[in-house]
């Protein structure tokens, strides 16, 4: 893993993911299973799929929830605090759905105001004044895009939570439980290492927001949702997750217990792990691992740029008569 | 030679070659004077878009900027599906922009001081940020930081480029990294709002500037009035996201018209110059 971290990718084998972990760091071992982008957005969105609130009471031994960002509310569609798992404190922020409709009014959908995205500042700073590693889980449709929230400076609280993800000296680990909805997932999605369930899905847009754009029509989201390659092995495979946590047969919603338990033997490994690396090391871990993510065309340094031809080959332009 | 008459009979309308319809007070306007007057309608004050390469030929001391990866061009990452292929769209937009891509990058002057700036362009893709202004934003300030110079950003985008996916997404990440390290050298940064800034930029390195600073009337939000109505079936009142909401709720700095923009990011740029006292009247 450190080795991942200081930016030398090695083999799978030798990548430093303890097979105990259980970890997916191979989309090609996926590949026989794995369904279509479209099955992924469905169970990703399946209202019986553990949330935050289901994970961390499996996950880790203890919880005790902190509420409010000190400057407005408290978001009910934002979740965090201090837990413990396996004798280590951590801090956890989540984004947190509801199973139920009642539910999901009284957390927005998951869809977090700005007050969600300043709550997780400030718990993020409250990990690192005390140097506990912080674990973030993504499970959002997208940041709340309504009237208010914009009065509040949705985009501000969304840049600063990214800003200070980016630069928190302290061990973080992400992981996409569901939904990864957009600029309002990476709010809670800069880390040292960054994880998700199998069948949890991240992209830059929703698959129906991009047919419409695209195919000027909400139908088409099935093919837009494939060519957003949004599912958990292209991301393994574009570099934007590390690895994937396996699910039990069937998707997450069948069985809360055995998916928790397959985060917490991953988050274990992980904090175990980021923990040994100096913080300094850490942090420009962090910034090349998000470095290097891009891909553009150059032409080759040593080929000079072509020429302006003189202004006697352009000519002064036509003389009209 | 035969004059072209703007109202000769027959005509239903003035040709839009020449004149140009003011939106905000329906004045019609002669694109030659509009050009002149920097885009702006010269009765009601308008701001009309503007270019991203008149932009900084608008801002930086004169023959002074020196553009930086300029043959930078995109890639075609996830093989997007879409009904007209992504390398086509690129195609198009170049030919329309006369850009590589959708900013432009480089070292200049402004009011004297050394700066690094970064322009971009609607009329490429929607100044939509993928991997090519991920990169190019990120090495201007990693440039600006090796030479410690502030830098300025002008945003004109619809946020990120659907078609790069997730990669588009990691740039907002990679560019406010990059600004992080800056602002921990002490290094300003000014970021400038234009017609429009919104999605994944504004929620991103657009609203982190040290000073946040712009234009009249521009539409500055985080999501588009589309996604509204369809997430929460309300539609926004009007004058809702534009230059003057935002710095009425305390987002932005100032409003500068185009006009003064030049002289007023000299006047920061000047101020926050990093300079010991005694050395002021070395340099």
């Amino acid at each position: 893993m450190v080795d991942k971290l200081l930016g030398k990718r090695t083999a799978v084998e030798t990548n430093g993911h303890l097979p105990e972990a259980g970890l997916i760091t191979d989309a090609r071992a996926i590949a026989a299973t794995r369904g279509t982008a479209w099955q992924a957005v469905q169970l990703a969105r399946d209202p019986k799929r553990p949330h935050a609130q289901d994970v961390i009471a499996g996950a880790f031994d203890r919880f005790q929830e902190l509420h409010g960002d000190r400057l407005f509310r408290d978001d009910p569609a934002v979740i965090g605090g201090i837990a413990e798992i396996d004798g280590l404190y951590v801090v956890v922020v989540g984004q947190q759905k509801g199973s139920s409709t009642e539910e999901n009014i009284a957390r927005n959908f998951g869809m977090p105001h700005p007050e969600g995205y300043r709550k997780a500042i400030r718990l993020y700073r409250l990990a690192e004044k005390f140097h506990l590693p912080l674990i973030t889980l993504i499970d959002t449709p997208g940041a709340f895009p309504g009237p208010e929230a914009e009065e509040r400076g949705q985009a501000e609280a969304i840049a600063r939570s990214i800003e200070a993800m980016t630069r928190l000296a302290t061990p973080v680990v992400v992981v996409v439980l569901g939904e990864g909805g957009s600029g309002g997932a990476l709010a809670l999605g800069v880390g040292d290492v960054v994880l998700a369930l199998e069948n949890a899905v991240y992209s830059v847009i929703s698959p129906e927001g991009a047919a419409a754009i695209l195919f000027r029509s909400n139908a088409e989201a099935q093919r837009a949702a494939s060519a957003l390659r949004l599912a958990g092995p292209d991301l393994l495979e574009l570099g934007i997750v590390d690895a994937l946590i396996p699910e039990p047969p069937g998707g997450a919603q069948t069985d809360h217990t055995a998916t928790a338990k397959a985060v917490r033997a991953a988050l274990t490994s992980e904090l175990e792990r980021l923990s040994r690396v100096p913080t300094a090391d850490l942090l420009s871990a962090r910034y090349e691992r998000f470095r290097a993510i891009g891909v553009v065309v150059e032409p080759s340094a040593g080929q000079a740029p072509p020429k302006k031809e003189p202004w006697w080959r352009r000519g002064i332009g036509k003389v009209r008569l | 030679m035969r004059l072209r008459m703007p109202f000769a009979r027959g005509r239903k309308e003035f040709p839009s070659h020449l004149w140009t319809q003011c939106p905000g007070c329906g004045e019609m306007l002669f694109n030659k004077q509009l050009v002149r007057n920097l885009n702006v309608c010269t009765s009601c004050e308008h701001h009309f878009r503007f270019g991203g390469r008149e932009r900084i030929e608008l801002l930086v001391d004169r023959g002074s900027f020196e553009e930086h990866d300029s043959e930078m061009t995109s890639a075609d990452p996830l093989v997007f599906a879409d009904s007209k292929p992504y390398p086509t769209r690129i195609e198009a937009a170049r030919a329309k922009s006369g850009e590589q891509d959708a900013v432009i990058t480089g070292f200049a002057l402004i009011g004297e001081v050394p700066t690094a700036i970064a322009s971009m362009d609607f009329d490429f893709i929607g100044g939509s940020m993928g991997s090519v202004v991920g990169e190019k934003i990120t090495r201007v300030a990693e440039r600006a930081l090796a030479e410690r110079r502030p830098l300025v950003i002008v945003s004109a985008s619809g946020g990120a480029r659907m078609q790069e996916g997730t990669i588009a997404l990691m740039q907002m990440a990679k560019i406010v990294a990059a600004l992080g390290r800056l602002a921990d050298a002490g290094l300003p940064f000014v970021s400038v709002l234009t017609d429009p800034t919104t999605g994944g930029v504004l929620a991103s390195y657009a609203s982190l500037g040290d000073l946040i600073v712009a234009e009249p009337g521009a539409l500055i939000g985080f999501s588009g009035a589309r996604v509204t109505d369809q997430t929460i079936g309300e539609k926004l009142p009007t004058g809702f996201q534009r230059s003057e909401f935002v710095l009425e709720h305390g987002f932005i700095d100032q409003i500068v018209p185009r006009a003064q923009l030049r002289d007023r990011l000299a006047f920061f740029l000047t101020a926050f110059r990093p300079v010991a006292h005694d050395m002021r009247w070395s340099l």
